[in-house]
């Protein structure tokens, strides 16, 4: 068999995944997820320049330099004022991770309706081996992606939540993903969420890190399964210029169900994004929406495929971005409408403002269809603030800046008022408001 | 309160105001009517700040002050105000936070204190009654799905809200059937005042029947060729744009 030539980048860090899965403890379900996975891995190493996928985002960067591969077993010393990342006003069950680490202490979920499940995954795998089981490997085999592979070979713990038959999380569950690591580290938490039939959740994920730490890499891994009739929002807040982010959203849809997710983006170092959800049940409704606000050198990646393999399906995506200084933002979205799903109805739409000659935005929208009965669309625009408007209100006396400023806010304004959850919202408006009042035109 | 001297004004290459002169008085109606191209709708967008345009001679002194270097927003601060012919639509931003945004920058630079939230409200109410704008402006975005006669009457209303002292009415006009060219009217003879003042710019005499001048001007190829009081309005009605051209035939080069 002709294997791919991998970069010496890559051998690296595959030499180092070999060692270090040796101190992993001996989990057989775990065991051969990551066995597979490294093999998946050892064959096409990090993407390099020839890669499609990421030929804007050069992933291997991030690499060059050692990395300690963090073992989510390490211990983490608790020192942060869990109140600082929390959403003012919110009602949630509150979700501590530090570098992927559940730490309970300070977490809070007592509340949680019966049968609800919110653990680490290595309990899970303990606990509720089944479940796991029949979820997982096929959840996460269901991405093509490296880095969702690569999470797979080093997953070792990461959150599990569970939702039962018939139940209804009030509450959202806020889930604070923070990175604080004492060396440059890759860190790699693998969740599993499953929303039974007939139920619903809302999860919030703050991505942020502590200051005053070395470079790393958090590679994150969420499966998700919602089952026949029930209902998932996932909202993540990404505002931290420290870390690198990968985030793998590994989807799964029933039918009739309902998933809906928002990513924004407040601050990045180097973020990438992939969304990936496949619709295998009939009549299952799907939003992706993302906003983001870039300046100074940041990079954000958002990739979403969205597979629709049976009727009757709808999915809408709307992005928007704001990007100024030397800034790059990248959507691209795919829409692929298997044989089977005639009657599919999607939608993809990426807007974008480029407030500055330095700023790239790169928008990449792709249909790959096969059924013959179906409404697909796409539509992508960059432009600048539109200046007759900012004339207006300039003329009425509202000063340049803050004329920008309402402009820019109007422009999130779409994103942002299809967001349920009022103090996450406010929460959000708040951020935005905060990231185009400190961001110039030129 | 403004005093035009001599102004010429470039779009890109062409030179479009060629020498305008003129003086409008607190209280005073000043009308500009002209023919297509005449440099109408340039001389409103030069007066009210719009960067397109390149003002290469002349001057403009409003309230003692030089008109040309003031920003567009402090010229607004300063008391102008200038009607869109055609306004403009800015979807997700609601009328009442643009207003309000407004009213605090003007009263900001004025050194005024910050309107009271009831006595703002008050005062939009009122105002909306005087246009007869019934629209919900709270959870509409500015000039949004305004129908073309809801789109004058949100400018009126705007002016009124604002309290210019000198108001430019660029073609408000232009679209309007009777009926809402008469609200429209109305709205600004309210708002006539011994310190406001007001240049309304038409094509058609038809506004002047109803928004009286006290001066009117004829503007054509970029000078004011003749001024006279509201009786010329008529005049030209009558006579129509080429009277003016055949007046002028040995004096303007073609």
């Amino acid at each position: 068999m002709k294997t791919k030539e991998i970069s010496e980048v890559s051998k690296k860090l595959i030499e180092g995944i070999q060692s270090v899965q040796k101190r992993f403890d001996r989990v057989e379900l775990l065991d051969s997820l990551r066995k597979g996975a490294l093999k998946k891995f050892s064959e096409e190493g990090i993407p390099g320049k020839k890669s499609e996928a990421y030929k804007y985002s050069s992933p291997e960067k991030l690499f060059k330099n050692p990395l300690h591969i963090f073992n989510s077993v390490e211990n983490v010393s608790f020192d942060f004022q869990v109140n600082e990342y929390l959403i003012p006003g919110l009602d949630a069950h509150i979700v501590f991770t530090v570098n992927g680490s559940f730490i309970k202490d300070v977490s809070d979920i007592n509340d949680l309706p019966k049968g609800v499940i919110v653990s680490t995954l290595s309990e899970a795998v303990k606990n509720n081996s089944s479940l796991v089981k029949m979820h997982f490997g096929q959840l996460a085999e269901n991405s093509k992606d490296p880095f969702s592979t690569l999470n797979s070979a080093l997953t070792v713990d990461g959150l599990f939540i569970y939702v039962p038959e018939k139940t209804i999380v009030e509450k959202s569950i806020h889930i604070i993903n923070l990175i604080s690591a004492q060396e440059n580290s890759f860190i790699n938490p693998h969740h599993l969420f499953i929303v039974e039939k007939n139920s619903s959740v809302n999860i919030i994920e703050s991505q942020t890190s502590s200051p005053k730490h070395p470079d790393c890499i958090c590679n994150n891994q969420s499966s998700i399964a919602i089952h026949e009739n029930a209902s998932a929002h996932y909202y993540i807040v990404q505002n931290d210029e420290h870390v690198s982010w990968i985030n793998n959203i590994n989807a799964s849809q029933d039918a009739n169900s309902h998933f809906d997710t928002c990513t924004v983006t407040i601050n990045a170092k180097w973020i990438r994004n992939n969304l990936n959800i496949s619709l295998n049940g009939k009549n299952c409704e799907t939003h992706l929406n993302g906003l983001f606000a870039l300046n100074n050198k940041q990079h954000l990646d958002s990739h979403t495929m969205v597979e629709h393999r049976m009727p009757n399906c709808e999915s809408k995506q709307l992005y928007k971005g704001i990007v100024s200084d030397s800034s790059t933002g990248i959507f691209n979205g795919k829409i692929f409408v298997r044989q089977d799903a005639q009657k599919t109805n999607a939608y993809q739409s990426s807007k974008n403002i480029l407030l500055s000659d330095n700023a790239t935005i790169n928008a990449k929208p792709e249909l790959e269809i096969y059924a013959d009965d179906v409404k697909c669309s796409h539509g992508s625009s960059t432009g600048k603030v539109d200046e007759e408007a900012l004339f207006y209100l300039r003329s009425r006396g509202i000063g340049e800046d803050s004329a920008r400023i309402i402009m820019l806010g109007a422009f999130a304004e779409d994103v942002i008022e299809k967001i349920k959850i009022s103090a996450l919202k406010e929460y959000i408006t708040g951020l935005i408001e905060k990231k185009i009042g400190g961001i110039r035109g030129e | 309160m403004l005093q035009i001297k001599n102004l010429h004004a470039k779009i890109e290459e062409k030179e479009i105001l060629r020498g305008i002169n003129l003086s409008v008085n607190p209280g005073e109606v000043h009308a500009i009517m002209g023919p297509n191209g005449s440099g109408k709708s340039t001389l409103s967008a030069v007066l009210a700040g719009r960067e397109d345009y390149n003002v290469t001679e002349g001057e403009v002194s409003f309230n003692n002050k030089n008109l040309l270097e003031l920003s567009p927003e402090d010229r607004a601060r300063e008391g102008l105000f200038l009607a869109f012919q055609y306004p403009v639509e800015i979807p997700g931003v609601s009328n009442i936070n643009f207003l309000k945004t407004a009213i605090a920058e003007i009263r900001q630079y004025k050194g005024l204190p910050p309107m009271e939230a009831k006595d703002f409200l008050k005062l939009v109410k009122e105002k909306q009654a005087l246009v007869e704008l019934q629209v919900s402006l709270a959870n509409r975005s500015v000039n949004e799905g305004f129908s073309g006669g809801e789109k004058k009457r949100n400018e009126i209303f705007q002016m009124a809200v604002l309290e210019p002292t000198l108001a430019i009415l660029d073609e408000t006009d232009s679209g309007l059937d009777i009926d809402a060219l008469r609200i429209v009217a109305n709205g600004v003879n309210k708002l006539r005042s011994k310190e406001r003042s007001f240049v309304v710019i038409t094509h058609y005499q038809r506004l002047l029947e109803y928004i009286v001048p006290d001066f009117v001007h004829v503007l054509y190829k970029g000078r004011i060729v003749k001024s006279g009081k509201k009786e010329l309005a008529l005049e030209l009605e009558a006579k129509g744009y080429d009277w003016i051209r055949k007046e002028l035939g040995e004096e303007v080069e073609a």
